[in-house]
């Protein structure tokens, strides 16, 4: 089924060697469990995007460009512009992406970093609308994965967040014939109500361990996102993986989660 | 006769490297008498006849009589496929595996090898328009149950073992782990301690980065001793 | 907004950009750039950014798209949806889809594909940024791409674009000469053997001005090819370099 992932095996010498150092509080790449991999973040990288970021997570690379457009409402929110995230797992970042339409791995991570800047209010809808019931703006988030070694999901909504912090909204005009036009020459920046910043937490072996790499990926039981306001509230989680967690493990998680949603969000606000 | 390079300069596809009577060597195409470069590499005249370059990116080809370590990733109806990071896909007959002739069911031979397994072959054929042919029929041969796996440059592995093996008995000496080098660049690697381990790794991933600048052999023993006075 | 045709020559003769008409813009080129893929490259090209990887030979899936006597060689050239002024839907387009093609028969005449039977060569492009001339800078990239990854070539493949701007023919357009100016020439060759892989035109342009574009395009690409080689050069220089300067300054003292 074209839609369906495919994910490599992962060998069992391998698999076998990272629970063991799990179990010991290691791993592979000398990391703790709670402690994230190297992050750059850089802004304004797409000078045809409006707004734009590159976040390096280790050897995952995302770039994410916001572009700004116009578009009718939505009839159920005629007051409101529009916000719609894409995710493209291109092929160029691993032999297991393949061309061709979004697959469920793509879906399901451009939904889980919507939701987090959906919930969380982070860009105020109501003030981009320009004439209620017939024109708004539609902002345009597209995730770009360039290298996947794992935790794309992270490394993804601190890029989107990142790039929509130095969007620009342009400006617009209304022609002799009454239509609106966007205009380059005058805009204004987007301004953010919300930081939202998702922290993803993974069950290998029992153990709950942050920001896995691609190889902890294939090893790990389930993983658990929990998207993190500015005010330390949950605004967004999404279980993903074959396996499952305990109650105290997800409790511990959203702790876990809150702590690092901080140390992400400076890197985004410098 | 004229060479536009000197040895060990670094050379790349497209290159023109000599004219005149000439052998071509490795890496190299010919054309009316003049030799051209066709992987990224070291320039090289052997015997002072044969044109070559010792290739810096390299693909795997199997030989016969190879050493090669890989991952089962199908399991088929009497024989396995075996992923030796080759252009190919290798084939494991069951026969071959087992050492004696037989025709297991599908249930048999998960038993013995699955999907994840990985294994240290030998290559028993191969020829261009097929599949590598694997056998574990010899002594040292079979499933490996743990250790860690490096991978290398598949041209990078003679430097790896060193003139008569002299590099790779110094890391064995010297780090008191276990080493098999797969001649498809894949290295497994087994320590007594983290420590040792992460050493080996460190020298193994230096050869591979350096092995283009000479004294090699130096450097990595300079590192070693470096490393285990600080931690002596 | 205007949408009148903007001045392309400048009264002193130079174009919008600045540059005169034979001169290329800024190039900057990296290989080994993408940590999964088998080769890669990334090329800048003014305000065009293209990133390049390739993954094979590898054993191709189904099987029967495979070919007894050589590898088969895939080409995907794909535009990001922020690469340009009006968001594009990620799905390929027809351009990009003619593209794809003519990239890859730009590449496979460099490439010993009979060295592989039975395999894939993929080459996956993606344009993150476009001014003008993306086509060229994918082949620049795909071909130093498939050299990082150790494919066999008998040369590399340059590329680079040539046109008609106001009467005065230039070379390497950016994206407001395509758009507005008289002709358009994308050409690729192997510099080293003096042969053409891709060439393609749209516009007018008359005999005596098409073969002094096809020189002058001939001429951008052997610069350009010069580039190629000192950035796969320099992937390996660097390292001899930071070896050299370490054991600088380790003097006399140990070892």
């Amino acid at each position: 089924m074209r839609w369906m992932a495919k994910e490599p095996v992962i060998s069992r010498i391998k698999k076998k060697r990272i629970l063991q150092l799990i179990s010991q509080g290691k791993r592979v790449d000398g990391r703790g469990l709670l402690d994230y991999r190297e992050i750059t973040v850089e802004k304004g990288v797409i000078r045809t995007a409006e707004g734009s970021a590159m976040v390096c997570l280790g050897q995952t690379e995302v770039v994410v460009g916001v572009k700004v457009g116009l578009n009718a409402p939505y009839p159920d929110t005629p007051n409101e512009g529009i916000l719609t995230v894409n995710a493209e797992l291109v092929p160029l970042a691993s032999p297991t992406f393949e061309p061709g339409p979004p697959d469920e791995r793509a879906i399901e991570l451009a939904r889980v970093v919507d939701r987090g800047i959906r919930s969380s209010r982070a860009i105020p809808l109501e003030r981009l609308c320009i004439v209620p019931g017939k024109r708004v703006y539609i902002i345009f988030v597209d995730i770009y994965i360039l290298n996947h070694d794992g935790n794309l999901v992270d490394a993804s909504a601190l890029a989107a967040l990142a790039a929509l912090s130095n969007t620009k909204v342009l400006g617009y005009q209304i022609d002799e014939e009454g239509r609106i036009l966007l205009d380059k020459s005058i805009w204004h920046p987007l301004e953010l109500q919300n930081w939202p910043v998702a922290v993803s937490v993974a069950n290998i072996g029992g153990e709950l361990v942050v920001d896995p790499c691609l190889d902890e990926e294939l090893a790990m039981e389930a993983r658990l996102t929990i998207t993190v306001d500015k005010d330390g509230r949950v605004c967004a989680m999404q279980k993903s993986g074959p396996g499952s967690f305990s109650a105290e493990q997800v409790m511990e998680a959203i702790d876990i989660a809150r702590d690092k949603a901080a140390e992400l969000r400076s890197m985004v606000m410098r | 006769m004229t060479l536009y390079f000197n040895r060990r300069d670094l050379v790349v596809p497209g290159d023109l490297l000599a004219e005149g009577d000439y052998e071509v060597g490795e890496n190299i195409h010919k054309i009316g008498n003049r030799f051209y470069a066709t992987r990224v590499g070291l320039f090289e005249l052997k015997d002072e006849r044969r044109i070559t370059v010792i290739a810096l990116n390299s693909i795997y080809v199997p030989k016969p009589g190879d050493i090669v370590i890989g991952d089962v990733v199908d399991v088929g109806v009497g024989s396995w496929a075996v992923d030796i990071r080759a252009p190919r896909l290798a084939i494991l007959r069951a026969a071959d595996a087992l050492g004696k002739p037989f025709r297991p069911d599908r249930e048999e031979l998960t038993r013995f090898l699955t999907v994840g397994d990985t294994v240290i072959a030998k290559v028993k054929a191969y020829d261009r328009t097929r599949n590598p042919l694997l056998t574990l029929g010899e002594p040292g041969l079979g499933k490996v149950t743990s250790g860690l796996i490096v991978r290398i440059t598949p041209s990078k592995v003679p430097r790896l073992i060193g003139k008569k093996g002299s590099m790779i008995s110094m890391l064995k000496r010297e780090t008191g782990c276990q080493i098999v080098i797969g001649m498809n660049g894949v290295v497994l690697v087994r320590c007594r301690n983290p420590e040792d381990e992460e050493l080996l790794v460190e020298a193994i991933e230096k050869i591979e980065r350096e092995s283009h600048v000479e004294g090699l052999t130096d450097r990595v023993a300079r590192m070693i001793r470096r490393r285990k006075g600080l931690a002596a | 907004m205007p949408h009148e045709k903007p001045k392309l020559i400048r009264d002193d003769g130079r174009r919008v950009d600045g540059r005169g008409p034979a001169d290329l813009r800024p190039i900057h080129i990296e290989v080994d750039v993408l940590a999964n893929a088998d080769g890669s490259a990334y090329v800048e090209q003014g305000g065009t950014k293209v990133l390049a990887a390739v993954y094979g030979p590898k054993e191709i899936h189904p099987r029967h798209l495979g070919l007894p006597n050589r590898a088969v060689l895939r080409c995907r050239y794909h535009m990001a949806p922020f690469s340009v002024e009006v968001r594009k839907s990620p799905a390929p387009s027809r351009r990009e889809i003619e593209l794809s093609k003519v990239i890859r028969e730009a590449l496979e005449p460099a490439l010993f594909l009979e060295y592989y039977p039975r395999t894939a060569i993929d080459v996956f492009i993606e344009v993150l940024q476009a001014d003008g001339g993306t086509r060229c800078a994918s082949i620049t990239a795909a071909s130093l791409a498939l050299a990082d990854a150790g494919i066999p070539m008998r040369d590399l493949v340059a590329a680079c674009a040539a046109g008609k701007v106001e009467g005065i023919l230039v070379l390497d357009l950016c994206d407001l000469e395509d758009k507005y100016g008289e002709a358009d020439m994308p050409l690729a060759m192997m510099p080293g053997l003096g042969r053409i892989t891709l060439l393609q035109m749209d516009g007018m342009l008359t005999p005596e001005e098409l073969k002094e574009c096809i020189k002058l395009a001939m001429d951008g690409c052997r610069k350009i090819y010069s580039m190629q080689k000192e950035a796969l050069r320099e992937r390996f220089l660097r390292i001899r370099r930071e070896v050299e300067a370490a054991e600088a300054a380790e003097g006399g003292v140990g070892g």
